[in-house]
């Protein structure tokens, strides 16, 4: 009994500031965010109660709200399945008997860990209209390319194509769990006479699902939230009010800052803010129901 | 196993080698406009190769327009913020590896659910209480975070380590009179030093990386981080370098963004393993 004491006293002591942390910085923020969705806060005054009046402007009038959501599903509807299919079919392949292995995967992976701010600004001057690479390029072909990065149809393709360059990361989540496929079942498989595809489709997509979940909720989470890949490009084109052309790069996370942070309409981005935390919540749920059909946990 | 038709073999590495090389593109052209002229860069058809690679570049940047300070602003937040993260979630994971205690899972999961959180969804209340403490324009909102266990990451991976050392080693320490903290700072810590150092190569990266949090706390231009710096850098780079309006020095800019990937590089080249490690990690057990 001593003893049990003694190891929960030492449990608080060391797990105690991370605790702590998590009431600080997450916790007691949630909940006070709530609060403040309720509420008009311009900073100069105190908070003050307005009911859901800050929902019904967002759903009712705000200009920027659905453009912003429009946006961002856009984005992740678009950019998850391309990334996660590039990803795969990369760790296919690399995960054959590949000469170099180490090398291509790092190549691939490099970019992942890079700075998204830098990735913004290298690609605005690569995708510049008059005198980017990508246009001299296309010139030379005879092909006169269109202003990507100040039309509002292009915009965000190029966004997209340019976070393209992270795949890396689910690569090698991918690579790992094709590691955890026991060999000997493609053996037994190929014994039975099953094809490349059959075996593909009936040993290695079961067995890496877990990863492929994984895999899918984080990238949905990612493109949920980009920040810094939008803003960056933003300010390389020199826009005065990040999320142009014409609110065609106004991603969900964008329009949230500019509203805290550039308006101070403090109340009205925590409900922004709300409204994220609840559908992430709500797709989690989702996500977790759909994956018992299809995500199969070995033991 | 099954030998590959050569064919299929050319392909293959037909297609590895493509792709890496798109993969690599952006960064040899952010590299090599770094060292070319102002002309050069607005040649058409482009120059590929500097004429004379400009060094100089560098020197102006960093020294001509005193971006080393954002350098070394960059560097002291990011060694603050990795100090406090080694310090705080050794302990938790250890605290969460090896003790019994009720709802201990509970907690546990409450913790890791912040994964999921995205930053914009605290950081309101968050900048009006930093605000009422004047903590605002000061490091601290990057750094005490980091020294309240915030890299929730890192104390998941450093438990799942710290699980595969045999309990018995520590209950052979605690038999010789070894304290709790002697044990897990003398023991557990040295013998999980691939698990520690990916925790630091990671934090690293969110710290050095991260534009949203330096953006929000520090308007001070001295302070500011370099993703900050390099975005200042564009929106004054006309009055920096007394070019016209709307001319964007883009050879500086490359300067300066290369100057920000570099550590990232080195580091990469110099500990691979720890990150493909790392990442792998996070999914096996997702």
């Amino acid at each position: 009994m001593n003893l049990r004491r003694a190891e929960s006293r030492w449990f608080w002591c060391f797990a105690g500031p991370a605790l702590v942390g998590f009431g600080a910085f997450n916790l007691w923020p949630m909940l006070y965010s709530l609060g403040l969705s309720f509420c008009r806060y311009e900073v100069v005054a105190p908070p003050q109660f307005i009911g859901w009046q800050n929902y019904a402007y967002l759903f009712g009038h705000d200009p920027s709200f659905w453009p912003s959501v429009r946006v961002t599903l856009v984005f992740t509807a678009v950019q998850v399945p391309l990334a996660l299919g590039a990803a795969l079919a990369l760790a296919l392949l690399l995960h054959q008997p590949v000469r170099g292995r180490g090398f291509w995967r790092a190549v691939y992976f490099l970019p992942s860990i890079l700075p998204q701010a830098v990735f913004a600004v290298v690609f605005s001057f690569i995708f510049q209209a008059d005198g980017g690479l990508l246009n001299q390029g296309l010139a030379l072909a005879g092909i006169q390319g269109a202003a990507w990065t100040t039309s509002p149809t292009w915009a965000l393709p190029v966004l997209i194509l340019v976070s393209l360059w992270g795949f890396g990361y689910p690569m090698v989540i991918f690579l790992g769990g094709l590691q955890n496929v026991p060999r000997e079942l493609y053996e037994a498989a190929h014994m039975d006479g099953a094809g490349a595809w059959a075996r593909f489709r009936h040993i290695t997509l079961p067995l890496i699902s877990p990863v492929i979940f994984f895999n899918g909720v984080m990238g949905v989470i990612g493109a949920l939230k980009v920040f810094d890949l939008a803003y960056a490009f933003s300010l390389a084109q020199g826009q005065m009010t990040p999320g142009g052309p014409a609110r065609a790069t106004l991603f969900y996370g964008l329009n949230l800052y500019q509203q805290a942070f550039g308006y101070f309409h403090m109340g009205l981005a925590s409900a922004l803010a709300w409204l994220l935390f609840a559908f992430i919540l709500l797709l989690t749920v989702i996500n977790f129901r759909l994956s018992r059909r299809w995500v199969h946990y070995g033991d | 196993m099954h030998r590959r038709p050569p064919l299929a073999t050319v392909c293959l590495y037909a297609v590895l080698g493509v792709g890496a090389c798109v993969m690599l593109a952006p960064l040899a052209w952010m590299l090599l406009t770094s060292l070319k002229t102002y002309p050069e860069i607005l040649r058409h058809p482009p120059a590929w190769l500097p004429a004379d690679p400009q060094w100089g570049n560098y020197h102006r940047v960093l020294a001509g327009f005193a971006y080393y300070r954002f350098f070394l602003n960059s560097v002291f937040v990011a060694v603050m913020v990795i100090a406090g993260t080694v310090l705080t979630c050794c302990p938790a994971a250890y605290a969460f590896a090896y003790y019994d205690v009720r709802h201990k899972e509970l907690i546990f999961g409450a913790l890791l659910s912040t994964l999921m959180l995205p930053a914009q969804v605290t950081v309101i209340p968050l900048f009006k209480a930093f605000a009422a403490i004047h903590w605002v324009n000061t490091y601290l909102p990057l750094i005490v975070p980091a020294w309240l266990g915030g890299n929730v990451f890192g104390i998941f991976l450093l438990r799942q380590f710290f699980r595969t050392i045999p309990r018995s080693f520590i209950e052979a320490a605690r038999l010789d009179g070894a304290s709790e903290w002697a044990i897990l700072w003398r023991l557990v810590v040295p013998m999980s030093r691939p698990a520690v150092l990916t925790v630091v190569v990671f934090t690293f990266l969110w710290s050095w990386n991260d534009l949203f949090n330096p953006l929000v706390y520090l308007q001070n231009e001295e302070l500011v981080t370099l993703p900050v710096g390099l975005l200042y850098f564009i929106a004054r780079a006309e009055q920096l370098t007394g070019g016209s309006i709307g001319q964007v020095p883009w050879h500086l800019v490359m300067t300066l963004a290369t100057v920000m990937v570099a550590p990232v590089i080195v580091l990469f080249a110099v500990v691979q393993r720890r990150f493909v490690e790392g990442v792998a990690a996070t999914g096996v057990k997702g």
